[in-house]
């Protein structure tokens, strides 16, 4: 069976004056259900590589492939819909629509796919937030939740469309010990539970040992962990 | 929920800007208003205007005059200006319209057409010791009537007693005053042909055009021609036709054949029409001003809000909405504003437009001329919403496109 997500030989330059190179030339399969984490020193080209294999960015050379197929050839459409049915995103600051509720949060991936009616998309989102603990806190604005609850709440958002791939940028930056532990918690059950592919970017040595799978970044290149 | 997604996020950053948005709606409301009252005030107008040309003077006017010079017998035999005329003195003939019986034949054929022709020359009346110069027009009473209003336009006497009486007169009201003449009286009228005349009051007539009421006398055009000594002559040939319309195919066809000049009265008065063009053209310049800096306010909260939602522009990518439903979103911003706006607006023109309707001038005796003529069209209606919208559009156009381009990464970077 083909990896879920795949990177090979990819280089991100930015171009300019002085280029600078983010990815230096990183060669990545992983597969279904694994948790990979991502570690590496500040600036050494986590979250590039993260963006790259979110297809938020495009690689200056080398090619990123989704469930087997080359992403190099779409169009920003294209990319915008793999986004959209493949994959969930989770950054360190948590990004939820500040007016919308957290129930209204987790349905716009729903409601942008437009594969299920409005009462089914609301069960959905509601057993998502169930299952994060959040039921209590649905109809509540970002400003009324905790650091934790938010974050929460855009897991939840990034698994609305049942995606193959969950990608998180340090997550748990911004959360403390307890929350952290429940955001890694969750991961592991989606990962080990609904086969879900989670990749995670993380600074911390006690989160990335209870990934499946490490992968660590020195310099935009993989130091171990590489093969797989 | 049942809202589509984009809509839903529009109408949220627009909640979320109220008073700038209240401004910039405000903003279209009152542009869209003025133009529909400023538009029903002047169509209104110009067609009222219009209409009282059509309704009172002839629809075609043939005079006794050539658009061209005669040319010369000299110059037809040596053509390309081998010769060159100059000090010509024309020949001191007097004009008139020679085949006149021919013409008005002719137009009496024309279908829904109606013709009468006139003699027109000057007179002095003399009433008491009162001498006034005047123009004294021949007519057929039967004839002019089915032309201009002049029948209706009599305010004491009748049209019909020029016939029934031997020279019998019509006057002007402001020239009988000024003469001080009454129905029934008797005056001297004396032509430049050396012709003298008792005539008799038979009709006082009043038209509301100054230069007629204050200068004109008619009389019966075989009296007229008798008194300036010319049987047998006119110097104009009215028509006046069932739709005004015709009356430039029908003044060209006239002119065409008998040479004179046939004015329709599109070209009489088309120094008039010119103005009320450029009239139309300020009116559109000014309200597309209005609507100019509306849409600056729509272009500015559209900004606004693009700057402060950069954030959730990122999520809103890296979700999987494409550049389209990013456009989209602030597109239907400028919209709801440009749509919101042009409603108001239609409001604040009804009202404006009742407010002129019931306002009242003291000018002059007759009530339809001591109030605005409003044109309630509803096509100003929907010009002052289709360019509110328009405006709208593409003020929220500008600023959209560029938040579609924002790359998620440069954001999300941005903010960690
Ligand atoms: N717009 C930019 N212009 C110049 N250099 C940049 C730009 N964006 C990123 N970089 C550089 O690229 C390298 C990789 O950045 P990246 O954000 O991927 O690192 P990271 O591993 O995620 O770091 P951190 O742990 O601090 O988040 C860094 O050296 C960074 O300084
Ligand atoms: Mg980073």
């Amino acid at each position: 069976m083909a990896p879920v997500l795949e990177a090979r030989d990819v280089v991100r330059v930015l171009p300019g004056e002085v280029p600078v190179t983010l990815v230096a030339g990183i060669t990545l399969s992983i597969g279904a259900g694994e948790f990979v984490a991502i570690t590496g020193p500040s600036g050494s080209g986590k979250s590039s590589l993260l963006y790259l294999l979110g297809l938020l960015d495009r690689p200056t050379e080398g090619a990123v492939l989704v469930e087997g197929r080359d992403t190099g050839d779409l169009s920003a459409a294209e990319m915008a819909r793999l986004r959209l049915e493949k994959l969930g995103f989770v950054f360190q600051f948590h990004f939820l629509l500040p007016e919308f509720s957290a129930l209204a949060n987790v349905l716009i991936p729903m409601r942008k796919l437009g594969r299920f009616g409005d009462a089914e998309m609301r069960d959905r989102a509601l057993a998502l937030l169930g299952r994060l603990g959040l039921e209590d806190q649905a109809h509540k604005r970002p400003d009324q939740l905790s650091g934790g609850q938010r974050q929460r709440v855009a897991i939840a958002r990034a698994l609305a469309n049942d995606p193959k791939v969950v990608l998180a940028d340090e997550p748990t930056g911004n959360l403390d010990t307890k929350n952290a532990q429940i955001v890694f918690d969750i991961f592991s059950g989606l990962a080990r539970d609904s086969g879900t592919t989670v990749v995670t970017v993380t600074h911390d040595e006690h989160l990335a040992a209870q990934a499946t799978r490490r992968v660590h970044l020195v310099d935009g290149r993989l130091v171990d962990g590489a093969a797989g | 929920m049942a809202l589509p997604l984009a809509l839903d996020v529009a109408v949220t950053h627009l909640l979320g800007r109220k008073r700038q948005t209240v401004v910039s709606v405000l903003g279209v409301a009152l542009g869209v208003g003025f133009f529909i009252a400023v538009a029903a005030l002047m169509q209104g107008f110009q067609t009222y205007f219009r209409q009282t040309i059509i309704d009172v003077s002839p629809h075609v006017i043939v005079s006794d005059e050539f658009r061209e010079p005669p040319v010369q017998p000299v110059e037809s035999a040596y053509r390309g200006g081998a010769v060159d005329l100059r000090g010509l003195r024309p020949e001191d003939e007097r004009r008139g319209i020679r085949d006149s019986r021919a013409i008005i034949d002719a137009i009496d054929r024309i279908p829904g057409a109606e013709v009468a022709a006139t003699l027109s020359g000057q007179v002095v009346l003399r009433f008491g010791g009162t001498d006034e110069a005047a123009t004294l027009i021949g007519i057929e009473p039967d004839r002019e009537a089915r032309v201009t209003t002049l029948a209706q336009d009599i305010e004491a006497g009748s049209l019909e007693r020029l016939e029934t009486t031997a020279n019998g007169i019509l006057l002007g009201r402001q020239l009988a005053d000024t003469l001080g003449a009454t129905l029934g009286d008797s005056l001297i009228a004396v032509t430049p042909a050396g012709v003298t005349r008792r005539v008799t009051v038979e009709g006082i007539f009043h038209t509301g055009i100054e230069t007629l009421d204050s200068n004109v006398a008619y009389t019966l055009l075989k009296r007229a021609q008798v008194m300036q000594d010319r049987i047998n002559v006119v110097n104009q040939i009215r028509l006046r036709l069932d739709d005004p319309n015709r009356a430039p195919e029908v003044a060209q066809r006239t002119e065409a054949r008998f040479g004179y000049k046939a004015e329709s009265w599109q070209e009489t008065n088309q120094n008039i029409f010119q103005i009320f063009t450029i009239q139309n053209a300020i009116m559109y310049s000014i309200v597309g001003a209005i609507l100019v800096v509306a849409a600056f306010g729509i272009f500015n909260v559209i900004s606004t809000v693009i700057f402060e939602k950069t954030r959730d522009i990122a999520i809103l990518k890296s979700i999987g909405l494409t550049e389209g439903d990013i456009r989209r979103i602030f597109l239907i911003e400028g919209l709801i504003a440009g749509m919101i706006g042009a409603l108001l607006g239609w409001a604040v023109g009804y009202g404006l437009t009742e407010v002129l309707a019931s306002i009242r001038f003291d000018f002059s005796a007759d009530p339809e001329e001591n109030r605005f003529h409003l044109d309630y069209s509803l096509l100003h209606y929907a010009i002052g919403g289709g360019f509110a919208c328009a405006a709208a559009g593409l003020a929220a156009w500008l600023p959209a496109r560029r938040a579609a381009k924002l790359n998620p990464v440069e954001i999300v970077r941005g903010a960690a």
